[in-house]
């Protein structure tokens, strides 16, 4: 079955070229001449627009998620405007919010995690398609894809025993000894804070980032691959400039998918980020994300402002998350489309 | 792919003179690395899967699956009302998203060939990205402020939305997988449209739409962020949609982020009896539908 991430409006496979002009025929010519039956035009009518409603719930629910973010949000927007977004103060006693420490978080979190995920899940996924023994491909992409069915909440799980010691423990005392001079890894190692959030974010995003890319490998054509070991190329060499090079667009495109993903993450990130809405320059620091802050405040947010302030918080995370998902689809879709079906397995 | 994963291609290597001592090393590292990418990513999931099983098994018990919470303080207890209130929740949540997410799969594969369809199809796309948290904001805005109180049908309405999209798209897919002569037999018999698609179409692409539908029901099930203020959580035993109700991804989260160890030692059963109910729910209406229908996609 094919990913999900994945549609093309115009799958040109499983289709017979003749299906134009039986489904544009209507209830009243379709009968053919032989067979007049008006009993069934009328039920044939009432169908249609059930399932015409059912496709514009679709659209509806688009609409009331707008409707209802930005409704729920103009008290906010009215008592701070722009400036909500450059504010870095949060102060839910005095009603006076900005949000900058919620994006800043949300952002270098995210980064961090594309910085972590996207050359292991370039890798993983040249090493399926191109590398690895046709009997081991199946089982490993499998399992790749089993840890997209894991619940985000376990994930926090295991990152708050497992990851979290082990970076208080071994990692984070390391990368302050050796990196401590670039800033970034200074500060007492907590093992709670960013970085533990841009782990766990990544092993989350991998397992996306991969079966995208490896989607995309495989509909790079195989002559691609013949003409460059024609002209004497090594392996590598193949799949740099004759694999990897046609399917750049597809794989940013699953590198933005990712983003998008990562962006939204709340339970994982809520449990081990540290929850303290602070700018800090050291990664070892305590952050907080709009996601997280949505998920500790929302349900204990007295007073109108207050709860204004968190919509308008999900307002700007929805927005974000909605161009950069378009603009993934837009990228996957113009390297897959019009491909076989039997390619985008 | 064929030809490249075979690079003892003797005939090729004779004619080509010799391959540098640089490209070659590159070629060894650079598979080396691809490699090492591999066991990079599985090691962390190994680690998940391994401990999520050692100590699953470890801390589960009769009581865990049978009794509510405890006060801090008093060992035992369990998530029964949990694992009850995750049932309920998800069964809310699929009559009313499985229904829609059909219906809507439907007008996309046999209406749909027009630009509202093209609509349609990009906004459940874009849905499909909307990260759950939002949809929790929007389930609180039109359910809980309504009724005034949290409530299992504001977590199964938040679920609900997250479901439509994934089975629409799914269902679509599979309805165009069903051959189009399939349609012109019917047709040709003088069968209605309408009875065309849901006893022909729908009926052939049956398991096709159920493998959606149960991969959209186990993305829903272990959400958490869209039930922290829709069904909100509940330590006691609670049967109404309208009261707020305990759910298991809920009770896992409040208990990881608690100090206590009894705590810690019942979230990674939940953890996974979570796991357990997701996979043989998805295994058993795989294999009832293998099972029941006869030759189909």
């Amino acid at each position: 079955m094919a990913n999900p991430a994945i549609h093309r409006p115009d799958m040109p496979g499983p289709q017979p070229v003749e299906q134009k002009p039986l489904t544009a025929a209507s209830g009243a010519t379709r009968g053919a001449p032989l067979l007049k039956d008006k009993s069934s035009e009328l039920p044939d009518q009432i169908f249609k627009y059930a399932m015409i409603a059912c496709g514009l719930t679709v659209l509806g629910i688009l609409v009331l998620i707008v409707y209802q973010l930005v409704a729920r949000s103009s008290l906010s927007w009215h008592a701070f405007g722009f400036k909500f977004f450059a504010r870095s103060d949060w102060d839910p006693v005095n009603e006076s919010f900005g949000a900058l420490p919620f994006i800043y978080g949300t952002l270098i979190s995210s980064l961090l995690a594309l910085i972590i995920a996207v050359p292991l899940a370039v890798g993983v996924a040249v090493f399926t398609t191109e590398m690895c023994p046709p009997a081991l491909r199946g089982p490993l992409s499998f399992f790749v894809e089993l840890l997209a069915a894991i619940p985000s909440v376990i994930y926090g799980l295991w990152a708050i025993f497992v990851l979290v010691p082990l970076l208080s423990g071994y990692v984070e005392p390391f990368l302050g000894r050796t990196l401590g001079w670039t800033g970034l890894f200074t500060g007492a190692p907590y093992g709670i804070g960013m970085l533990a959030a841009g782990i766990i974010l990544a092993i989350m995003i991998i397992p996306i980032i991969s079966s995208i890319a490896r989607e995309v490998l495989m509909v790079v054509p195989q002559h691609q691959r013949e003409a460059a070991l024609a002209l004497g190329a090594t392996r590598w060499e193949m799949i740099r400039v004759g694999v990897l090079r046609n399917a750049r667009a597809g794989i940013v495109g699953g590198i933005i998918l990712g983003l998008g993903r990562a962006l939204g993450e709340t339970m994982a990130v809520t449990m081990v980020i540290g929850n303290r809405p602070e700018i800090a320059k050291s990664l070892f620091a305590p952050g907080y994300t709009m996601a997280s802050v949505l998920a500790n405040e929302f349900s204990e947010a007295t007073g109108d402002v207050y709860l204004s302030a968190l919509i308008e918080i999900g307002l700007a995370l929805f927005l974000v998350t909605i161009v950069v998902n378009a603009l993934a689809r837009l990228l996957v879709w113009s390297v897959t489309r019009g491909m076989p079906a039997s390619a985008r397995a | 792919m064929r030809v490249p994963s075979s690079p003892s291609n003797s005939a090729l290597q004779h004619v080509v003179p010799q391959i540098s001592w640089r490209r070659r090393v590159t070629d060894h590292v650079m598979t080396g690395v691809a490699v090492l990418t591999l066991v990079l990513v599985l090691a962390p999931l190994i680690a998940i899967f391994g401990y999520l099983l050692y100590k699953g098994f470890g801390s589960i018990n009769w009581a865990f699956l049978t009794q509510t919470p405890k006060p801090v303080g008093e060992p035992g207890g369990g998530m029964a009302n949990a694992i009850v209130g995750s049932v309920l929740i998800l069964g809310i949540a699929s009559i009313l998203g499985v229904p829609l997410g059909i219906g809507a799969g439907i007008y996309l594969a046999e209406f749909g060939r027009n630009r509202m369809g093209d609509a349609i199809r990009f906004t459940a796309d874009v849905l499909n990205g909307v990260p759950s948290i939002v949809i929790g904001i929007v389930a609180y805005a039109i359910v809980v402020l309504y009724q005034k109180h949290f409530s299992a049908l504001a977590g199964g309405v938040a679920l609900a939305i997250m479901m439509v999209p994934t089975i629409c798209r799914t269902t679509e897919e599979m309805l165009l997988l069903v051959p189009q002569a399939l349609r012109e037999a019917a047709y040709g018999l003088g069968v209605p449209r309408w009875r065309t698609t849901l006893s022909i179409t729908l009926r052939t692409a049956t398991s096709g739409i159920i493998t959606g539908v149960m991969l959209a029901f186990a993305r829903v099930a272990g959400e958490t962020a869209p039930l922290l203020f829709t069904a909100f959580g509940n330590q006691f035993w609670n049967f109404r949609t309208d009261q707020p109700t305990a759910a298991l991804p809920l009770q896992i989260f409040n208990y990881a982020i608690s100090p206590y160890d009894e705590w810690h030692r019942q979230a990674w059963a939940g953890a996974l009896v979570l796991i357990i109910l997701i996979v043989t729910a998805v295994a058993a209406v795989r294999l009832a539908v293998r099972r029941g229908t006869f030759g189909a996609a």
